[in-house]
Formats: C-alpha cells, structure tokens, sequence
C-alpha cells in the first residue's frame, strides 16, 4: 500500500493529473494509495489552513508547522475520517489542535481554554454608532484592506478570534464550528456575536461615513 | 411600539443576521429596528462587516513553503510508516 502510494505520488504534479470534482471520490482514491488524489485534497485546502494556523498562533514559523503536521497526520489517519462530516471540518480539527499545542508550547500557563466559561458582556460595553457608506471598503486599496481586516481579526481574543474565523471567514456553520472547537453550539453562538460585534467597532473607525464625525454611543 | 429594549435586541443580532431566528421574534426585531435609529446601524454595520470578511480569499502559499509542504508529504508517503 505505502509503495503503491509512493509510486504514485511521483505523477502528482504531472500534467496527466486527473481533477476530481467529486470530493468523496477523491478520499476514496486517497485511501486506496492514490498520491495525487491527496495532492489535490492539500492544494484545496492548503490556503484555508494556512490562514486558520497563522491566526490562531499568530506566528509564520508555528502556522508553516502547523500546515505541514496537519496535512501529515491528515494522510496518516486518512482512514479514521467519518463519511458523516465534512473533510474540511475533520481537518479544521486536526489543524485547530496542532496550533493549540503550538500555543502552548510557546506560552504555557498563559492559553485561555477553548471550553472556558466566559462572559461576553454585551450590555457592558459602550458601541460607537456610525454610520458606514454602501461599500466602505472601496476607500482603501486591496493590501491596505487586507491588513485592516486582518489587523481587526488579530486583535481579538483567541476564543473569539476562531470562532469568526470558522464561521464568518471559513463559513462552516455553528454546528461544524462547535465540532471543529469542541465547544456547544450555544458557546459558539455567544462568542460569535462577541466577535462580530467587536469587530464592527473596530472597523468603524475605519469605514464610517465622512461626515459623520459627531456619533452617539448605546 | 416595540417591546424590545436595545440589549435585547442586540443579544438576537447574530441569529437574526443568520436568520435563524423564529418568525415572530425577526417581526418583534425588524420593528424595533424601525423605530430605533442606532440599532438600524448596529445591524447595517454589523451585515457590511460580515460582507466584507466574506469577500476576502485567503492568500495563495508563498512558492517556498508550498513547495516545504509538498516535499514533506511526498517524504511522508515513502517512509516506511507512511500510512
């Protein structure tokens, strides 16, 4: 099986490579020792997770540990994978607890659990009201854009940050997010609105319509 | 009139943006937001942000670390251990 899996991961990156729409079909030739069937399941997804890694540890170095483990334990326990789930939620998993332990490893005695009981607070906390233009985000040019997000994004709490990420950004539903966390579905939804509702006020400051620089706060 | 202070209406904003909200309480909601000037905004703001997040695609792999990934696996599949 493992040669048979060798010999053909030599032609993934040939031009005679198949592309499999179907991803059901593609795990099944990647179980059975089809190389190149992974290959397309990584190129798929390598972005996703390189994104999720990277924000979770905010740290290049652990993210490029994290994608290459995640993808290696991925292929190891490609036959533990449940048909039921999707193979990205499996794998958001795989990747979620890899840079977890990255965490702590770099910070121990300073990770905030995932399972803790928080309080989001809502009602204490004081919102800017703005107004915002149609399509704000035109004032600024993609790179610009890109780095307010993810400036916005980084500066939330680790408990907050992955939950938008998997649900807003990653667009896995409440129910996958939980799965991906191990958290409760309304754990979940209590973090997320925390989430959306900061980064709102994160943003606004940078996308609130010119003239409305006078503002009332909640 | 709604019956809906503003912190209630802010703990429903995520499922009323995800609509997954019942019928009764979007109606409840939406008529509060009629009548509420800042909570109009909460909810425009709050739906452009989501918006804005949706719309961005993550980076393509820098060549040298796609090229790292693809090694390691390769050196993955031909050990011994493989899978």
């Amino acid at each position: 099986m493992i040669k048979a899996r060798a010999d053909r991961f030599s032609m993934a990156h040939s031009s005679t490579q198949p592309a499999y729409s179907d991803e059901g079909e593609l795990i099944a030739r990647a179980r059975a020792g089809d190389a190149a069937a992974f290959t397309q399941l990584v190129e798929r997804y390598e972005r996703r997770i390189y994104r999720l890694a990277r924000h979770i540890t905010q740290n290049d170095e652990d993210a490029e540990d994290v994608l290459q483990d995640s993808f290696l334990k991925a292929f190891q326990h490609l036959n533990d994978f449940q048909e039921q789930s999707r193979f990205y939620t499996w794998l958001v998993r795989i990747a979620v607890n890899e840079s977890l332990m990255r965490l702590r490893k770099r910070k121990p005695g300073r990770f905030v659990s995932l399972d803790e009981e928080i309080d989001t607070g809502e009602e204490t906390v004081a919102r800017e009201i703005a107004v915002w233009d149609d399509n704000p985000e035109q004032r600024y040019s993609q790179q610009e854009l890109r780095q307010i997000l993810m400036q916005a994004v980084d500066s939330l709490s680790p408990i907050f940050r992955m939950v938008f990420i998997l649900r807003d950004i990653d667009e896995l539903s409440t129910e996958e997010t939980a799965r991906a966390l191990n958290i409760s579905v309304p754990a979940v939804k209590s973090r997320l609105l925390r989430a959306r509702l900061e980064l709102r006020d994160r943003l606004t400051r940078f996308f609130k319509r010119k003239a409305d620089d006078v503002f009332a706060y909640m | 009139m709604s019956l809906l202070t503003c912190d209630q209406f802010l703990q429903e904003l995520s499922d009323y943006l995800d609509e997954e909200v019942r019928e009764d309480v979007r109606r409840e909601l939406e008529k509060h937001m009629a009548e509420c000037p800042n909570c109009w905004v909460m909810v425009d703001t709050t739906k452009k942000t989501l918006s804005i997040y949706k719309k961005l695609e993550p980076d393509p792999l820098p060549e040298p670390l796609k090229q790292r990934l693809m090694h390691a696996i390769q050196t993955k599949i031909k050990s011994p251990e493989g899978g």
